[in-house]
This record gives structure tokens, C-alpha cells and sequence, in this order.
């Protein structure tokens, strides 16, 4: 795992896909400290896990499933009570296509 | 004012219950004691006074009208960790994008104190989304450490510690993903549970990383501790991860005698440790051993040494993708640009403070092409090793023993590597990952007169091993609590 060290290029491709704007500073951070981090995971290549399956749930219990029935839920209002821009009974988003859509 | 606050929450819940005190007169003396003393350590975001008092009028009518109502936790002042959801009542995360935030629904826990005659005083103060290990990552201030204010309470649940020891509510809920309750209890000298997964709902935390995410109590003794995880435990149909398991009666089992439980410790587990944890440690075996006549058996953790790794490659996944909701649209802050994309963009970059950007590209960057089966997966693999580790351990012992953290509270800004600020965790981290309970409870103070914390762990759904030693050891360890000293 040698090899999965970030470049700046890496930094702005993960920040494209993680949506987060970063400043030229926060680039360059990110980038030190996340190689520094990575290379500590390197200790992991050392264990064999050839036969290991994956923890998928650490816990192996019977959960809550709930019976398939509507409940009550909240309502729209008090859901829109905390939206940063609404329009009548929604949310208002920035425009998403171009063009008259 | 110093006789009330040096009374256990057992005691308070007693003395409403059978109409010794009013509900509001001991909601009251906490109001006050929280507005005098908390300026001055910022363990409170929030104090919901009218909420408290309303809450405190309605316990003490209800058993007014009804003595024979049984309410477990009567009139009982207790704090929230800020990533808790309360009903009309902010949550913020200690975030700057969920600044203003008011839920509309409880979470599952909030709602069980409330049944149980809880009163709800605040919200505590938190690393931002619950990431990190000395409280410093808030964005609305440091917590400070009430034995020496110039030190951390630990992290994240470091409001919530800080809280408990200085008195400021009976007790506290606080949330570990990763140490998150033990690592600050043992910093501040307080107790904390942290149950096994899926033992209580996550219905309504706000999520850092689903698989690991647990709720859990602090306290000032393992009593009031077994008291506040009865109420909060059990089967929610609202999370499908919490397990159908039949809660205990976890207070009967303090006073059970521990003679002859086997406790399990990994030889030269305090190496690297400061010497004063690796001496406290050495003594707390000593008393299990001679005091309370437990049996020590020496047991292997071989993949130990690898949680640090696993648990900030998994836990970071998780946490990307749950972080993921934060976009501006619903609720939280919104910065606006030119379009949707850029809208998202500028509303995290505004929203999310330092640490919390760290983690959502790492967490990012692991689940991307190319890395996930290197890093993601790979992860997962080991993590199955650590808690496999633990099933062949405990096939030699009840309960297995470590220190709860490397050292006592640190100076707040002396630790600024986040590599060397996640290894505050090593001793906290691989219970997590396995899913197993784990308590941490005061085991004396080092020279400077920091407190110290042993950690507990037992296997999956067996919380009643650690209540029971937990209180026994209690008993001998001969430790002062902060608010009953002062």
C-alpha cells in the first residue's frame, strides 16, 4: 500500500466527490496530514487476511425489525420549520438544470 | 446547595419519589449551581430552564396525583450531549452548520428519561459531530477540565464529563463511536458506560459512524450509571440495528460479590503509557486481586495494535457518507452560489470546521475507486481479526482490564499532530470495533491530581459483569469524586 500516497490532484478530486470547497491552504494541509495518516495505515499490509471475511456487523443479534404498517409521521410543516429557503409547501433549492427546463 | 449536590442520583430519584423533595427545588438548585458555575468551563450549550422547570412541575403533580406512579429517575436534573435530538430544544452538534437547529422529534433515549421522570436541564458541549478527543473541535468553544482548567475533559462526550464531575446535573448521556464517554469519564473522574451495540437505540443521535455509534450514560458512581442504562437500554423498532436482548436489572447486580470472576489483562499493556496510569493500573489489579479476590489471568489481544488504523479507515467511511445529509437544502446552514453544486460546496465549506473536513476526506478517499478494497475493505478484514481476538480471550476470563487512556487530561493546545491526538484512543478503540460493552471507572489520581480511569470490557450483551465489578472495585479504590470534595 506504498503507493497510497495523496497529491494535490488527488486532494482536489476527493474534495470534488466529498463537495467540500476547499481554500488553497486547506489543500495543502490536507495534503500533509493526510499522507501522514495514510502512511500510519500502512501497518495494515503486515496482517494476513487471506481467509478473513469482513466485519459487516460486529454484533450478531436479532433487530427491531417493526411490522410493515403506516405510522404517523412528522409533518410536512414541521419539517419545513427548519429549512433554510421554502416556497410554498417545499423546499427552495438553487436552480439544478440549465435552460428554461 | 453542597448537601443536595453531594448526593447520588439514586438518592435524589428517592427522595422525589416518596415526596422528600420537590422535583422543582432540586431542578432549581441545579439551575442555579449550572448558571454560576458553568462561564466558567463551557460545558453547557444550552440551558433549557423554562423546559426543566415545566418538566420538574409536571413530575412532582404526576406523583402528587399518584404517589404509587414509580418513576426511576423522579425529578432528576441530567444533560444531553448535543447530538442527542430534543424535541423544540437546539442541537447543534457543536457545529456551525447545524447552528439554530431545532428537532422536531426526540430521540428514543431522550424520550426514555422523560418516561422515567427525568429532567432534561441542557445540552453539553461536544467535539463537532462528535469527532475527536479533547473537546477542542467545538465550534462554539472549549470545554474546560474542572480539576485544572488549563486542561482538556477529553472528547468527544467532554461537555457531558466535565458536567458530571462538577455536578452540574446528576448525570449526563453522552454518545462513543470510538471512547467517546470512557476516554473524557476518565479525564474529568467520572463513571461511563459504554453498552454493547445495538443494547440502546440510535434513534435520534445524530449519526458519525452507524456501525459503531453508541449511547451511553456518565456518572459519578457505577450505581446511578446502572440506574440510567436500565431506563435507556433495549429494543426500539425505530433502529433496526438495536437487538432484541432482554434488558437486566443492572442495579441489583452492584453489591453481587466478584470472588473468583477471572479477570483478564494483556501482559505489558501499559507500556507507553505515562507512569502514573501504568502504576494506577498496576494497583487496581492488585486490589481486584487481594481486596476482592478475583482471579488475574494473563490473555492475548494480538490484533490490538492495529484499531487505531482500522477504526479511522471504517469509522471515517461511515462518517462521509453520513455527513453526507449536511448540504444546505433542509435544514442547517446554506451558503448560496451559483448553482446547486456550488451551493453544496460553499455550505459545507462554511459549515464544517477542521477536523471534521479531515475526516470527511479520509473517509472519502477510502471508499474511492481504487482505494476501497486496499483500504475499506482490508479494514473490515482486520477488524474481524480484533474482535475475534476478543472471543478467544474471553474464553479464558469474565471481563478484561486496561487502562481507559495512555495518560490523565492533557493541556488544552498541547497536542496539535492529529495522529498524536488519536492516539488518546488506543485503549478505548478496539471495544468499539468489536461491538463489545466497555466501562470506564475513576481508579485514582496522578501526582499533579488528575484523575485516572480504568476501562472494563466484557463480551457482547454481558453489561451486568461490569456494573457488578465496576461497583466492587468502586468500593476499594478509594477514590474521590469532584463534586462530593468539594
Amino acid at each position: 500500500m506504498g503507493s497510497s500516497r495523496i497529491s494535490i490532484a488527488d486532494v482536489k478530486h476527493v474534495a470534488k466527490l466529498a463537495a467540500l470547497q476547499l481554500s488553497d491552504a486547506e489543500e495543502a494541509r490536507m495534503e500533509a496530514e493526510l499522507n501522514t495518516i495514510l502512511a500510519h495505515m500502512d501497518e495494515l499490509s503486515e496482517v494476513d487476511v487471506s481467509s478473513v471475511t469482513p466485519t459487516l456487523h460486529s454484533v450478531v443479534a436479532a433487530g427491531a425489525l417493526r411490522p410493515d404498517v403506516v405510522l404517523p409521521s412528522l409533518s410536512r410543516e414541521e419539517l419545513l420549520q427548519a429549512a433554510p429557503a421554502r416556497e410554498a409547501d417545499g423546499f427552495a433549492v438553487p436552480k439544478v438544470l440549465d435552460g428554461d427546463g | 446547595m453542597s448537601e443536595l449536590f453531594s448526593s447520588t442520583l439514586t438518592e435524589i430519584a428517592q427522595s422525589v419519589q416518596s415526596q422528600k423533595r420537590s422535583a422543582v427545588e432540586v431542578t432549581q438548585a441545579t439551575l442555579e449551581r449550572i448558571s454560576a458555575l458553568n462561564p466558567e468551563i463551557n460545558a453547557y450549550l444550552y440551558v433549557d430552564r423554562e423546559g426543566a422547570l415545566a418538566a420538574a412541575a409536571a413530575v412532582d403533580r404526576a406523583l402528587q396525583d399518584n404517589p404509587g406512579q414509580s418513576f426511576p429517575l423522579a425529578g432528576v436534573p441530567i444533560g444531553i450531549k448535543d447530538n442527542l435530538c430534543t424535541r423544540g430544544v437546539r442541537t447543534t452538534c457543536a457545529s456551525k452548520i447545524l447552528e439554530g437547529y431545532i428537532p422536531p422529534y426526540d430521540a428514543h433515549v431522550v424520550q426514555q428519561l422523560r418516561a422515567a421522570g427525568a429532567v432534561l436541564v441542557g445540552k453539553l458541549n461536544l467535539d463537532e459531530f462528535a469527532m475527536g478527543s479533547s473537546n477542542e473541535n467545538s465550534a462554539f468553544g472549549v470545554v474546560r477540565n474542572p480539576w485544572d482548567r488549563a486542561r482538556t475533559p477529553g472528547g468527544s462526550s467532554g461537555g457531558a464529563a466535565a458536567a458530571t464531575a462538577l455536578g452540574l446535573g446528576f448525570a449526563t448521556l453522552g454518545s462513543d463511536t470510538g471512547g467517546s464517554v470512557r476516554q473524557p469519564a476518565s479525564y474529568c473522574g467520572v463513571t461511563a458506560i459504554k453498552p454493547t451495540y445495538g443494547r440502546v437505540s440510535r434513534f435520534g443521535l445524530i449519526a458519525f459512524a452507524s456501525s459503531l455509534d453508541q449511547v451511553g450514560p456518565l456518572t459519578r458512581n457505577m450505581r446511578d450509571g446502572a440506574r440510567l442504562l436500565s431506563v435507556i437500554a433495549g429494543p426500539d423498532p425505530r433502529d433496526a440495528t438495536s437487538a432484541v436482548v432482554p434488558v437486566a436489572d443492572y442495579e441489583a447486580e452492584c453489591g453481587r460479590d466478584v470472588r473468583g470472576l477471572r479477570v483478564g489483562v494483556v501482559k505489558n499493556i501499559t507500556e507507553g503509557c505515562q507512569p502514573a496510569v501504568a502504576a494506577a493500573f498496576q494497583t487496581a489489579v492488585e486490589q481486584l486481586s487481594k481486596r476482592l479476590g478475583c482471579e488475574i489471568v494473563e490473555v492475548e489481544l494480538p490484533h490490538q495494535r492495529y484499531a487505531l488504523s482500522v477504526y479511522y479507515i471504517v469509522a471515517n467511511a461511515e462518517a462521509s457518507s453520513n455527513l453526507a445529509r449536511f448540504d444546505g437544502m433542509r435544514y442547517g446552514l446554506r451558503v448560496t452560489g451559483e448553482e446547486l453544486q456550488n451551493t453544496y460546496r460553499k455550505s459545507r465549506a462554511a459549515g464544517f470546521g477542521a477536523e471534521v473536513k479531515r475526516r470527511i476526506m479520509l473517509g472519502t478517499y477510502v471508499l474511492s475507486a481504487g482505494y476501497y478494497d486496499a483500504l475499506y475493505l482490508k479494514a473490515q478484514k482486520v477488524r474481524t481479526l480484533i474482535r475475534d481476538d476478543y472471543a478467544k480471550a474471553f474464553a479464558h476470563c469474565d471481563v478484561l482490564l486496561t487502562p481507559t487512556a495512555p495518560s490523565p487530561a492533557f493541556k488544552l493546545g498541547e497536542i496539535a499532530d492529529p495522529l498524536a491526538m488519536y492516539m488518546q484512543d488506543i485503549f478505548t478503540l478496539p471495544p468499539s470495533l468489536a461491538g463489545i460493552p466497555a466501562v470506564s471507572v475513576p481508579c485514582g489520581v496522578s501526582p499533579e491530581g488528575l484523575p485516572l480511569g480504568l476501562q472494563l470490557c466484557a463480551p457482547h450483551f454481558e453489561e451486568t459483569r461490569l456494573v457488578r465489578l465496576g461497583h466492587a472495585y468502586e468500593t476499594v479504590s478509594g477514590f474521590k469524586s469532584l463534586a462530593s470534595a468539594s
